[in-house]
């Protein structure tokens, strides 16, 4: 597992999606992060409580 | 630890870095599978493995990478499981993937998800990696494991891919539209 270097373009956050909306590119370049950002705005479901449970069981062993 | 405060600090810091990288691990993960379960599965499974490996993690870089690239060598790891399972050649599962991908297809919210299950895996994880996550080719590269010069000839060659098959979509749709007009 080795960790990649990267930190970002700069001039912008770390971690965070570019805009849906920029000039010059096909329509289908939008939509495509439309579909992502589509996937990470959902609520993430009653599943993934488990797994946050399961983070702070163990960090507190 | 240079960075370490106290063990339960870190932890906590870790834990809601991780937290906040969770809907775009599960949005990558979507679409590099094209299933929803199985794609939720995948993340909660590297969550694990990254909560697991936290020592290893430097605080302050990129938690969004280098969880991508937990879970995406985590996939690949799945699918090599599932071939040897099935006794199949990677070819043919690949191809089964794909086909998979078009059964699916009335399923899929739209065109483009359709569109991108179609794309070689490596095309789709590169496309995905820079087109929509929003990583540099370098950050991508080092995501999945291969030279820059690679990862752009994949994102070009996907983004072509997605290019025509779109257009021709729309070239179908208008087709079909003009057959039942006639």
């Amino acid at each position: 597992m080795n960790q990649p270097n990267g930190r970002g373009t700069p001039g912008r956050m770390p971690g965070l999606p570019p805009e849906v909306r920029r000039d010059g590119e096909p329509g289908w370049a939008g939509g495509l992060r439309k579909l992502y950002n589509s996937v990470v705005e959902e609520p993430l479901p009653d599943s993934f409580k488990d797994l946050l449970k399961k983070l702070d069981d163990d960090g507190d062993a | 630890m240079p960075d370490r405060i106290s063990p339960s600090a870190a932890d906590e810091g870790f834990r809601k870095e991780l937290l906040s990288v969770l809907p775009h691990l599960r949005a990558f993960a979507r679409g590099l599978s094209g299933r929803a379960d199985f794609a939720d599965d995948l993340v909660q499974e590297a969550a694990i493995k990254a909560w697991t490996a936290r020592e290893r993690y430097q605080a302050g870089t990129n938690m969004r990478a280098w969880t991508f690239a937990i879970l995406r060598n985590h996939y690949l790891s799945e699918l090599r499981r599932s071939r040897r399972q099935t006794d199949l050649d990677e070819g043919v599962v690949e191809k089964m993937l794909v086909m998979d991908a078009d059964q699916e297809a009335p399923l899929h919210l739209n065109d483009m998800e359709g569109a991108l299950q179609k794309l070689a895996p490596e095309r789709r994880e590169a496309v995905l990696l820079v087109g929509a996550s929003g990583f540099s080719y370098e950050e991508a590269a080092e995501i999945a494991g291969c030279p820059i010069g690679t990862m752009k000839s994949r994102v070009a060659r996907a983004r072509a891919d997605l290019a025509r098959m779109l257009d021709e979509d729309d070239v179908q749709q208008v087709e079909v539209r003009t057959r039942k007009a006639s």
